[in-house]
Order: C-alpha cells, then sequence, then structure tokens
C-alpha cells in the first residue's frame, strides 16, 4: 500500500475511533465483566486495527470487527497471565463460552451505552466519582482533561476513578439497565450528574476556555446521548433546560468578563437555535404529563428566552411556573427565584417582604444569591445602607470572581 | 455474593414507642424474615441488646483495655443485621430496603470479603 493510502487508513482509524471507541468500550464492559480489562482490550483491538486495516482493508463494519478484536485480545492476555495465576484460566474460558453471539445489533449497542451510564452514574458511587468516572467512560475525557477543567490534580481524578471501579467491582454494582420500579431514582441520579457537569461549566465560563475543556458543551452531549437512548420526559426537560441556558452564554459576560444579569442582557446575542430546540423539547416534555423539576425549570427558562425584553417578560406565567414547581421540589431556592419573579410582576415591595421572609427562616443564610438579591430590591426601593449591607454580606460569601467584580460594581454605584 | 447489612436506629426513639407501636414494628421484622427466608436471601440475622450494654476491648502493648460502650457517641447506634446472599449490590440493596428500620434509621451495606475464591 503507498503511503498515501495507509495515510488514508489511519486518518480513517482516527474518525473511527472518535465516533466508535465509547460504544465499543461499553460493549467490551458488558463482555469482559471488567472495566480495566475492557479499556485495555480497547486500546489493544485499536492498535490491531492499525496494524490490520491497511494491510487488509477496512472492515465493511468496523463497530464489529474492533468488539470481536478487543474480546479476543482480552481473552488471549488472560490465557498468557494464567500461566502465573491459574485462576485467571477460569475467567478466559468462561468468557470465551459466554460471549459466543454477543448482540452487536443497534439496539443491543445502545442498550450497553445505556449500561455504562447508569453504572457510571450509580447512586452508591460517591458524587464526585459519578462525575469523574461519567465524563471518562462515556465521554472518553482523559483524566488531566476532567482535573484541569475541575482545578484539580490529575492524580486526584485518577484516584477517584481507581476507587470508583474498585467499588464496581468489589462490591459488585451490577453492569445493567435498572428494573422499571428503580427507573425514577435511579434516572435522577443520571440528571443530577448531568446536570453538575452543566453548571460546572456554566459557572465556570470566566476560567481560562483555551485549555478548560468545556463542560457545558460535553453536558449537553451527554444530554442528548440519553435522550436518543431514553427518551424520557425529564431527560428532554434537562436537554431543553441545558440548551436554553446556554442560549445566553455570549450575552452573560460584558467584554471585561463581567457578569450581565438576565435583566440586562442583549437579547440580540442570544443563540436562537438553542433556543428553537429548547422550546420544542420543553412543549414534547409538558406534553408528556409526566414532566417534574428540569422541564419546570425548562419552561421557565422558555418564557424568558420569548420575551424581547426584561420588560415584557410574562411575569404572571413565570410566578405561575415558579407555583408548580415549588409543589413538585419544594427548596428554599426556589422560593428565591419565586420571590424575585413576584418583585417582578407585583413590584419590588413585595418580592422584599418575600426574600426577607426566606432570610429570617435561616435556610439562605450563608447563599450569597440571596443577600445580593435582597441588596437589588432595597435599592429599587431606595433604602441604600440596606441595599450596601446586603451586598458586602453577598461580596463576603461569594467565590466566584465575576459574582465578586458585578457585586463590587453595584456597591460602587450606590455612592457613599 | 454475600452481604451484611448493618440496622443503626435511634435507640431512644425505638424505647420510646408505645406497646401497640413497637409490636406491629416486631410484626413486621418477623414479615420480612420470613419473607427473605423464602426467597432465598436470608443466612442469618440478629438483633443486638442496647448499646449501654456494649464493652469495647482493645489489646495495647500486650495490655488488655476494656471501656464501657462503643468509641464514639453517635445519634444512631448498630441494633442488629442481616447476613445476606444476593446476586450483586442492586439486588442487595432491594433487600436492605425492605428492613423496617430503613425507614426510621439507616442501613449499612457491605459485601463480605471472600478469601478463598478457588
Amino acid at each position: 500500500m503507498s503511503e498515501d493510502a495507509a495515510g488514508r487508513v489511519r486518518a480513517m482509524v482516527d474518525t473511527v475511533y472518535r465516533s466508535e471507541s465509547r460504544r465499543v468500550l461499553a460493549t467490551l464492559i458488558r463482555l469482559l465483566g471488567d472495566f480495566d480489562l475492557a479499556e485495555e482490550a480497547l486500546h489493544d483491538a485499536f492498535t490491531a486495527a492499525l496494524e490490520r486495516w491497511p494491510r487488509d482493508g477496512v472492515p465493511a463494519n468496523p463497530r464489529t470487527w474492533l468488539v470481536s478484536a478487543g474480546r479476543f485480545k482480552a481473552i488471549d492476555g488472560l490465557r498468557r497471565r494464567a500461566r502465573f495465576d491459574a485462576s485467571l484460566r477460569e475467567i478466559a474460558d468462561q468468557l470465551e463460552a459466554d460471549g459466543s453471539g454477543p448482540e452487536l445489533d443497534d439496539a443491543g449497542v445502545a442498550d450497553d451505552r445505556l449500561r455504562l451510564i447508569f453504572t457510571c452514574c450509580h447512586p452508591a458511587l460517591p458524587p464526585d466519582a459519578q462525575v469523574a468516572l461519567t465524563l471518562r467512560e462515556v465521554c472518553g475525557l482523559t483524566t488531566e482533561e476532567i482535573a484541569r477543567a475541575y482545578l484539580t490534580t490529575p492524580s486526584t481524578v485518577a484516584q477517584r476513578i481507581v476507587r470508583a471501579k474498585a467499588k464496581i467491582r468489589d462490591a459488585r454494582i451490577p453492569y445493567q439497565l435498572p428494573s422499571v420500579a428503580e427507573l425514577p431514582q435511579r434516572l435522577d441520579a443520571v440528571l443530577h450528574v448531568i446536570y453538575l457537569v452543566f453548571n460546572e461549566g456554566y459557572s465556570a465560563s470566566s476560567g481560562d476556555s483555551l485549555v478548560r475543556v468545556d463542560l457545558s458543551t460535553e453536558a449537553i452531549r451527554l444530554g442528548r446521548l440519553l435522550v436518543e437512548l431514553l427518551p424520557e420526559p425529564e431527560a428532554t426537560g434537562l436537554l431543553a433546560l441545558m440548551l436554553l441556558h446556554e442560549s445566553r452564554r455570549a450575552a452573560r459576560t460584558g467584554p471585561a468578563g463581567e457578569l450581565v444579569l438576565l435583566d440586562d442582557q442583549d437579547r440580540s446575542r442570544w443563540n436562537q437555535e438553542q433556543i428553537a430546540e429548547g422550546q420544542m423539547l420543553v412543549e414534547r416534555a409538558l406534553a408528556s404529563r409526566r414532566f417534574g423539576p428540569y422541564t419546570l425549570q425548562a419552561a421557565i427558562a422558555a418564557v424568558h428566552a420569548e420575551a424581547a425584553s426584561a420588560a415584557a417578560t410574562d411575569w404572571a406565567q413565570i410566578v405561575g411556573l415558579y407555583d408548580v414547581l415549588l409543589r413538585a421540589d419544594p427548596s428554599p431556592v426556589v422560593e428565591l427565584n419565586r420571590a424575585a419573579a413576584v418583585a417582578l410582576r407585583d413590584g419590588p415591595a413585595a418580592g422584599l417582604a418575600l426574600v426577607e421572609a426566606i432570610l429570617a427562616r435561616g435556610d439562605l443564610a450563608d447563599y450569597h444569591l440571596a443577600h445580593s438579591a435582597r441588596a437589588d430590591l432595597c435599592r429599587r426601593l431606595g433604602r441604600t445602607a440596606d441595599a450596601r449591607a446586603s451586598y458586602e454580606r453577598a461580596l463576603a460569601l461569594t467565590r466566584q470572581e465575576p459574582e465578586r467584580r458585578f457585586l463590587e460594581r453595584r456597591l460602587a454605584e450606590l455612592g457613599s | 455474593m454475600r452481604y451484611l447489612c448493618l440496622i443503626y436506629d435511634e435507640e431512644k426513639k425505638m424505647a420510646a414507642m408505645a406497646k401497640p407501636e413497637s409490636d406491629a414494628f416486631m410484626g413486621e421484622y418477623f414479615a420480612f424474615t420470613e419473607g427473605i427466608r423464602k426467597s432465598g436471601h436470608f443466612l442469618a440475622g440478629e438483633a443486638l441488646q442496647p448499646v449501654h450494654t456494649a464493652t469495647t476491648v482493645r489489646v495495647r502493648n500486650g495490655k488488655l483495655s476494656t471501656t464501657d460502650g462503643p468509641f464514639a457517641e453517635t445519634k444512631e447506634q448498630l441494633g442488629g443485621f442481616y447476613l445476606i446472599n444476593a446476586k450483586d449490590l442492586n439486588d442487595a440493596v432491594q433487600v436492605a430496603a425492605k428492613i423496617p428500620s430503613a425507614r426510621f434509621g439507616s442501613v449499612e451495606v457491605r459485601p463480605i470479603m471472600e478469601y478463598d475464591q478457588a
């Protein structure tokens, strides 16, 4: 084969790696029953492809070829190591006997991908390990990329992943789809992981975006994959919510990286394509009549998205949606957001009464956004001293640089 | 695979239960135990006497020391256990979720270390 043709095959292997490696891995984990063995097998399968495809040509179905090659290499490897550890021979024999007819049709592979997602997000694993394992195994990010995205060290991330895999193996967390009875709780765990990843990316938009993997984009990709594999209403609702938030990304920060609040954003900079898709998904989720908190939050974001300006927003509808959300998923943060919507529907005094009642209960005493909400309403009511005290409290509590700059600017605007 | 389900309860609350209430609770335990015997999960299970009867034993530098109670005061105390046979962790969690105390206290599910696999 000419240099040129060899180069083309190598490029082809790269393309197949990008599009198929996660699918192949998901199936290999099922066939081999072990994450580490499957990862090794995946690596060996692609190494074999680089050797063989230039010589024999690219197979008609690369995915099936890779799964078979990976499985064969793993069994072969176990046999060789069995010379030193006799128990491995039994495992190798078992694997050979089991996997004679692996399901490799599209439905079988889709189930494997879901098995992988549900296993990585198993509630018996600690939350930070669920996130790391999902980004590593499902999204295919490297340990270094995950570490950079979370501003931590690769060894910390690697340790989380190693421990999670050890728990999967030692406590025997099964590689299977949840039963119908378990599904709601297990799906919640998956949605929570995806939303955590999204929020990390969304609120950390001030970081050095050139070197940080974009976690919001990864979360949206995960959300799309989940909806494709398991079109449950809340999965659809979460994808809609992420798209609608993401649509405002360009408008959320000013030229100097400062935070721009929703009301002050230049709405012409909102991404209309993401808004249209988000709205379509919200409607689909709402029509199911089995929606929950993610769909309701997405519906609220959709109302904002269709308003030409903050003043033109249908605040009555937003307050109504918050009422439903509070019944579905009561939380002081939702109450706070509802209070902010009430302030825009009925005026700052009405909103302030609600915010102060929430603060008086002590639930959100350490939540910087509760204090900045109070500050903002006091400012609008001309209660400058109260506004100053609350901005200062918020400033003491916030840990995000853009928020800090925003609050400092507001404090300066109050004058002395 | 074998799992140990360690049952943690608030002893004070359990002790404060009225007679009909605690009888009903014991009834639930009998029914649960019967259920997991039938399903083949049950290997062993016992309830423990209250924590004030506990003694902690240590040997340091060859010297025996016995002290009263467990080493740390906690809100919930170990009150009993089941040793079960389950297919995997999901199966074990489904069993543990049906232990009556899971509704009030908590159940820690731990796989048993199997030393001789050959």
